[in-house]
This record gives C-alpha cells, structure tokens and sequence, in this order.
C-alpha cells in the first residue's frame, strides 16, 4: 500500500529523517511511535506531499507522491497535528469546502459530508462555528475531513494530544473502528496507547526505523530480559554462592535490610523464566536458606520503548526540536 | 480550484472584508463622481477614475493582506498541501475569488455614466475604457497584494507592505524627478537594486548561492556598462521608474487613448506575480 524508500530529510545541518525505509500493507492499524523531535511528523508530512524529501521516495499504491501528486493524495486521508481548520466556518461548511477539493460534487458530496459527521459524531455541532467547539470536537472535524473521499489510508498525526481522558478514550475507538475499513497510520508518543491500538508498531529514534512489529513480537524479540527479585534470610556472600550454581543471572546486587535479611536483584536472559525461578527455588531450598520472597518481574513494551529510543544517543541531541 | 473559489468567495462576504472594500471604493469613486461631474459639470467620466485610483493604496492590502497570511498562521496551508489540487490552482481559485469581490463595486460604479448620459453629454466610450484600465490595474494591484501576503504569516505586516508598495509605486513619478539623472547614481541605485533583488531571491528559493551569483552578475553587467558607455546609463533610473509606475499606464486611458499595450503590461504583471506566489508557496514545501 505504502513504500517509503530510503528517505532523508535535511534541515539544512540538522538531519530530522536519517535513511528510512518501511513498507505499509493494507487493513492495519499501525502505530507510529517515538520519543518527541524523533521525525515523526516530518515522515507523515512527507509521506502526505507537505514537504518535500531531501533523498529517497514515498509509493502510495505505486503512485510517487512526489511526480503524481493528485493520484497518490487521493488515496490519504491527512490529519496533521494541529487541525487544519478554518475557525469562523462551521464543520458543515469545512467539510464541504474539503469534500468539494477532493473532487466530490452534488449528492455525493453532501452524503459523504453527512456520512463522515455521523461517523466522528460531529452532527450534533454541525452548524456551529469550529472557534466555539471544543479540543475533542475540534479533532473529530478534523478526522472527519480526513476520512472524505473515501481514502484508502488515513494518517493521524497525534490525534490524542491536548484532550482529556475520556476524549481520548473516545478518539481511540473511533481510531479502532476505522482500522476495520481503512489502513490507518497514527502517531504517538504515548506507548500504551499504541499498544492499545495498533496491530503494527513502528518505533522511530532519533529519525532512523529502530524497530517494526507487532506488539507482541516486539515484547517478546527485542526484551529477552527479565528482572528477579529475592528476599532472603542470609548473608549476601551466602546468596551469592547459590546463585553462583545457577546460569543465566546478571547483574546481581544485594541489599541488606533490617533484621538479618538480603534483598537480591538480577537479570535474566532465560527464555523460560518460570523453569529459572523453579531452579531458584530448589538451590535456595538445598543450600537451607529461606526464601521469602521471589518476584519475578516481565519486562514490558515500556522498556522496550525507553531500551530502543534511548539507546542511540547521538551527539546532537540537544539540537533536537519538536517540529510539531 | 473552483472548491477554493468557492470556498475563498463565501468567507470574504461571511466577513467584512468584501463590504468594507466595496464601501471604500464606492465612497471614494462617489466623492469623485460628485466633485466632477456635479459640482464641476465636468462630462468625462473617466476624471472621477483618475482621482479614485488613490484607493487602492488603502483597499487593495485590507483586501489581500490575509489571503495567504492567514493560511500560514492557522496552519490551514497544510490542508491545501495534502489536498489533491495543485498550488497553482489554489493561487488561481484565490485570486479570482478577489477579482470577484472586487468585480461587485465596480459594476455599480459601471452604471454611473449611463446615469449622467440621461443629463448630459457623456463620451461613453473613453468612460468605459477607462473603467476597463481601471479594472485591470486593480487586478494587477491585488496580484502583487496577493504576493506580499505569501511573503509572510502576519496580516498586519502583509497590509503594511502592500501600503507601502502601493503608495511609492503611485508617487514613483512625482520621485522620479528628484533622482539624479547622472550616470554614478543609476550606477548606483541599479547595484542597490540588485542587491534588493538578490535578497528577494533568496527568500523566494531559499538559496543563497544563486541570490548572491545572480546579485553579483547584474552588479558587474551594470559596472561594465558604466565602463564602456556611462552615457547609456545617464537618466536611466527616473526613466526606469516612470516605466514600472502601475499608474502612469492608467493616465494613458484617462487621457483618451485605448492603449493595448498597456493592457498586456496590467495581464503580464498578473501573471508574473501570481507565479511568484505560487513559488513562494511551493518554497514552504522545501525548506
């Protein structure tokens, strides 16, 4: 559905997108995510023919959407990150203004203007002007216009940002239910959102493609790493010489507490956790040293996330800006 | 473009802007039409006109000054940018969306000297090319105006330009008889020029190597021309003024003559800055 090739954006020394290259199929929702000034924005305004690429190219359904412009934007739905809309016009008027310029006339234009407020639930402000709407209300209209002439792929840039828990809750069914007829790609930098969402998720650092898979995958793949925690009545050279017998532990430290007992934390590359704890518990059960606490902590997306965009600190990181 | 026309036409009379236009132009117009043709019993319709073009250095910025400005500062030209209508037809749909807004006023205005002829003696003809010239000097006002408003996100700067370029392009002549006619100071205000062109281009392209390289070759074709024959150079620059003065050109049609060429000048200067905007438009694509 989507390709893009080998893109780079240069912002005259500062390099916003660095060599990016993924490839979009249909009837997904993917989830767009990184830290801010990661590049997220640039990608979809460039992906979407706002801005030019410095190098490389965006395929949308094999239209270059830098040479067939009309033919590839038909096929996207855009919602940049601030709403683009005209304040003095209610939604009704908007959304005929974009209907008309994505080349609807007559009844379709005034059914499909209908369909998309009924189905981001705008109707009820229809005929108010956009500058007395609320944040959420705002948003919905946007999408809304994102959504006329019936476009393949929908591309949300923060849709999520500046509402209230119950607005994005909202936001994201309706993201939900558009990932049932529509391609959509979304940004964030929310990870338990995009965990909430999506189906395929992007990870994006510092303008490079650090990571592309599903969710669960990507826990999976890219953790390996689980954390144990054990409180023990002993001393920690006693501790020590057990987990000592025991492979797979790093990272090991200890703490004592009050009363005689040895708090011990480690790391584990095990790939069955539970196998590890059950060796844990036999070696202490052995060597007659009471385990009174095991926990066994699995690493979530969250470390992943922090993991992956972390990571790669490039030294210009201060330059760093939100092009929002 | 028509979506953009459409859309550009319905906010301009959903707001003031359209009404306070007309009401200026009708106004002034009107004053004029009173002063000549009542008071002073004075039959050519076309005076009225002559004294009305100093209108337009107030109407024709509150007219464009947020055509693209406000597009900027709203964040809306990036709906415009991921429509799927080119810049060219969204300058297009824009600028004919102002000719229409200000078509309204002018229309009425057009009704005036048939009014007269019912009491006098009115040569309809030289009232009504005049009324043409008058038309597309206007037009091509408001495509400068509509290039002046691409330039930048602020309203208020978009306007206080437009003034500025209006009123120093009405007075140029009157100006132009106070420069030096020497040949050292068109030498010298031909490199100031270039210099200002430079500054242009550089804004228009973003690229400041093809600014300074285009600056620096007039700068030195001008110097070689001083060289060789300085005479060529002597009055130039008054002479130069007289010639791009937008107005100058109307007071040809004033005076009675229907002059084509001066019509073409109006069309080709349209055409020159409309393409500019969409330049200055498209630019916003790649820096």
């Amino acid at each position: 559905m989507i390709q893009v090739e080998h893109l780079t954006k240069r912002y005259g020394d500062f390099t916003a997108v660095q060599d990016l290259s993924f490839e979009i199929d249909q009837g997904h929702v993917y989830g767009f995510l990184g830290p801010n000034g990661a590049g997220k924005s640039t990608t979809m305004n460039i992906m979407t023919g706002c801005l030019s690429a410095t190098e490389g190219r965006v395929l949308i359904d094999g239209h270059d959407i830098f040479e067939e412009p009309k033919q590839a934007k038909r096929l996207i739905g855009y919602l940049p990150e601030q709403p683009p809309l005209y304040l003095g016009e209610s939604p009704v008027e908007y959304l005929t203004f974009v209907g008309r310029a994505k080349g609807l006339r007559g009844e379709e234009l005034h059914g499909q203007v209908a369909q998309v407020m009924d189905q981001t639930g705008v109707e009820p402000v229809a005929h108010r002007r956009i500058a007395d709407l609320s944040k959420g209300y705002r948003q919905r209209v946007g999408i809304a216009q994102a959504l006329l002439g019936n476009p393949k792929v929908i591309i949300l840039d923060e849709p999520t940002v500046g509402l209230d828990p119950i607005q994005i809750l909202e936001i994201r069914d309706l993201i939900r239910e558009l990932g049932r007829s529509h391609t959509v790609i979304f940004s964030s930098h929310i990870l338990s959102e995009v965990q909430a969402i999506c189906d395929r998720i992007l990870i994006i650092a510092h303008g490079k493609l650090v990571a592309f898979d599903r969710p669960e995958n990507l826990e999976r793949q890219l953790l390996g790493e689980n954390e144990i925690v054990l409180t023990t009545q002993a001393e920690p050279e006693e501790v020590e010489a057990v987990l000592a017998r025991l492979e797979t532990l790093t990272d090991i430290s200890h703490q004592n507490k009050p009363g005689g007992y040895t708090q011990t934390r480690c790391k584990t590359s095990h790939p069955q956790p539970y196998e590890l704890t059950r060796q844990l518990f036999w070696a202490f059960a052995e060597s007659d040293i009471p385990l009174l606490e095991l926990t066994l902590k699995k690493a979530s997306l969250e470390d992943v996330f922090l993991e992956l965009t972390e990571a790669k600190e490039p030294d210009e990181d201060e330059e760093e800006v939100d092009e929002g | 473009m028509i979506a953009v026309w459409i859309h550009e036409l319905k906010s301009y009379f959903h707001t003031l802007t359209a009404y306070v236009f007309g009401a200026f132009l009708l106004c002034f117009v009107g004053i004029g039409a009173m002063m000549y043709n009542l008071e002073m019993a004075v039959s050519n319709f076309e005076y009225v006109l002559y004294f009305g073009c100093l209108v337009f250095v107030v109407i024709v910025p509150i007219l464009t000054m947020r055509v693209i400005a406000e597009e900027r500062k709203q964040k809306t030209d990036q709906l415009l940018y991921s429509l799927p209508i080119s810049t060219t037809q969204v300058v297009l749909g824009k600028y004919l969306a102002l000719l229409a807004v200000y078509l309204v006023p002018l229309c009425i205005i057009a009704v005036y000297p048939l009014i007269f002829s019912q009491y006098g003696q009115v040569y309809l003809p030289t009232a009504y090319g005049s009324l043409l010239a008058f038309f597309v000097l206007g037009a091509a006002l408001i495509a400068v105006g509509v290039f002046l408003s691409s330039l930048t996100d602020n309203q208020g700067f978009a306007a206080g330009l437009g003034i500025a370029v209006i009123l120093l392009n009405y007075y140029s002549v009157q100006l132009a008889e106070y420069i030096s006619t020497t040949a050292l100071g068109s030498l010298i205000a031909l490199w100031v020029l270039a210099i200002l062109l430079g500054f242009v281009i550089r804004h228009v392209t973003g690229q400041e190597n093809l600014a300074i390289a285009v600056a620096a070759l007039l700068m030195a074709a001008v110097f070689v021309v001083y060289q060789v024959d300085a005479a060529v150079l002597e009055g130039l620059l008054p002479n130069l003024m007289t010639q791009l003065s937008l107005f100058e050109r109307f007071y040809v049609f004033v005076n009675g003559v229907f002059d084509l060429t001066g019509i073409f000048y109006y069309l080709s200067i349209v055409v020159f800055f409309l393409f500019l905007s969409v330049q200055s438009l498209e630019k916003r694509r790649y820096n």
